[in-house]
């Protein structure tokens, strides 16, 4: 392990100096391509990053003993571990350095959730405990699915290293796994149809109603790192091999981009659904696909 | 002004949140401030977002002729926003209490209670009206944050009042 490489993947590419830019960006590209589907000019290219810098220069409630503690904390873990796993995609094909397996992405990837959650009973205001409420509810609905389809992808390849799992042959079973996948994105995102836990008309934006200035800024950082990191482990296995490494990089961003717009028309055609629909439509509809995935990669293996 | 500051306030300037408040409006301006986010009008090309919390505005944009009831509501949800902010007053409603003038329902108008920094009158004002009136509270903001220090002092008595109101309330 080169200690090295492993900065710079932390803190150059895929790391802090690429996604954090790249969040703002693809927050932008969300927001612009939703406002030109319904028919609008949208919001100006720099809005994310004016709209951060504005919350960093705002005050914020004053909060005593644990609570406030508590309040700052957890926008500072999330943001830290979707830093942290944006820098262990597997972007640059065996570039050494800190090689994480996939089960430390994963649980850097559920931490923002678990952030959002607590935040929302932390701040012990009934919207925030409705929100966290509901998005605990979500976390459950998808994840069985998202785990299955990843474990899917993992156990076909026999390995939990990430850069093998990359490089992974074009078989039907790695496209069935990346198509659960993308059925769990807009729930991990938090966008339409699943936009439910922080929804802004019926319960005040959900676990941030208390959240002000820069927490609340932490709070859209993290949402931006996790939009680079959720649309960058789907882009990677997608990826195809490219031996040259400079052109591994333009690759993954490009698919990211397709995999944002992708998102954001589903986010403009849908309306919100209801928490009870939206569990149902993970645990009776994609829960099929997910169990033919880990099943047919179970199989397979024991065939060879 | 250093550098901080000068992109402190254009950002101020450019990206104006909103938190929607209804003191007993006909129901008029509220449709109009949100046809002012509509396709026609687009608001968020100048970075305008109405948010659902609070916390979260810069902006507070209040309709309606503000009733004996909301008052205290008002007091609490403007010291719930966080400085620095600005208070838009959409419609004639909050600014003379218009054709309910001399109702006993009424406290307003508007700025007997809180500050006001921006009146859009009309009845109901049209969309575009109301951008202006929110971009012209979005200057207000700006430049206010230049002379910040002086802000918060004035505000805080009032705020302590309001909180004290409310929790008077909810214990009797």
């Amino acid at each position: 392990m080169n200690l090295t490489t492993a900065l710079a993947r932390l803190l150059i590419f895929p790391g802090l100096l690429f996604a954090v830019p790249a969040a703002w960006f693809f927050l932008w590209v969300e927001r612009k391509s939703v406002a030109m589907m319904q028919g609008r000019i949208g919001p100006p290219f720099m809005q994310p990053t004016l709209d951060f810098v504005k919350l960093l220069g705002k005050s914020t409630p004053s909060r005593m003993g644990i609570e406030g503690w508590l309040m700052r904390a957890w926008p500072l873990i999330a943001v830290s571990s979707a830093a942290g796993a944006v820098a262990l995609l597997p972007v640059l094909p065996s570039s050494g350095g800190f090689e994480g397996d996939l089960i430390l992405l994963l649980a850097l990837l559920e931490l923002p959730s678990v952030c959002i959650i607590a935040a929302g009973f932390t701040s012990r205001s009934i919207f925030g405990e409705i929100g966290s409420a509901r998005e605990a509810a979500l976390a459950v609905a998808y994840n069985v699915v998202f785990l299955l389809a990843v474990v899917s992808i993992a156990a076909a390849q026999h390995t939990f290293r990430l850069d093998a799992l990359a490089q992974m042959p074009n078989t039907p079973l790695r496209w069935l796994g990346i198509a659960a996948m993308l059925v769990c994105l807009p729930a991990k995102l938090h966008i339409n149809p699943f936009s439910l836990p922080n929804a802004e008309q019926e319960i005040y934006s959900g676990p941030m109603v208390e959240y002000a200035g820069p927490e609340l800024a932490m709070w859209e950082l993290s949402h931006g790192l996790e939009w680079v990191t959720a649309t960058g482990l789907v882009a990677a296995l997608v990826a195809p091999h490219v031996p040259m490494v400079w052109l591994a990089g333009p690759v993954f961003v490009a698919l990211s981009f397709a995999i944002v717009l992708l998102l954001s028309v589903l986010a403009a055609a849908t309306a919100r659904l209801a928490i009870d629909t939206s569990v149902r439509f993970y645990w009776q509809c994609t829960l099929i696909f997910a169990v033919l995935a880990i099943s047919s990669a179970l199989i397979l293996r024991m065939r060879t | 002004m250093n550098l901080w500051n000068r992109m402190m306030c254009f950002c101020r300037r450019k990206s104006p949140w909103l938190f929607h408040m209804n003191s007993g409006s006909c129901n008029g301006c509220d449709i109009e401030l949100v046809a002012s986010l509509s396709p026609r009008y687009d608001a968020e090309q100048l970075g305008i977002r109405l948010e659902g919390s609070p916390r979260h505005a810069d902006i507070l944009c209040i309709t309606g002729p503000v009733t004996k009831n909301s008052v205290n509501a008002i007091k609490t949800v403007y010291c719930q926003v966080c400085g620095p902010k600005a208070v838009v007053a959409i419609g004639s409603c909050p600014a003379t209490t218009n054709v309910f003038i001399d109702s006993r329902t009424l406290a307003g108008p508007l700025n007997k209670h809180i500050p006001v920094d921006v009146f859009v009158p009309g009845c109901p004002p049209r969309p575009d009206a109301i951008i202006q009136g929110v971009a012209k509270a979005a200057e207000i903001l700006a430049e206010r944050s230049a002379a910040q220090s002086a802000v918060p002092a004035v505000q805080e008595p009032e705020c302590a009042e309001a909180i004290a109101a409310e929790s008077g309330e909810v214990h009797s």
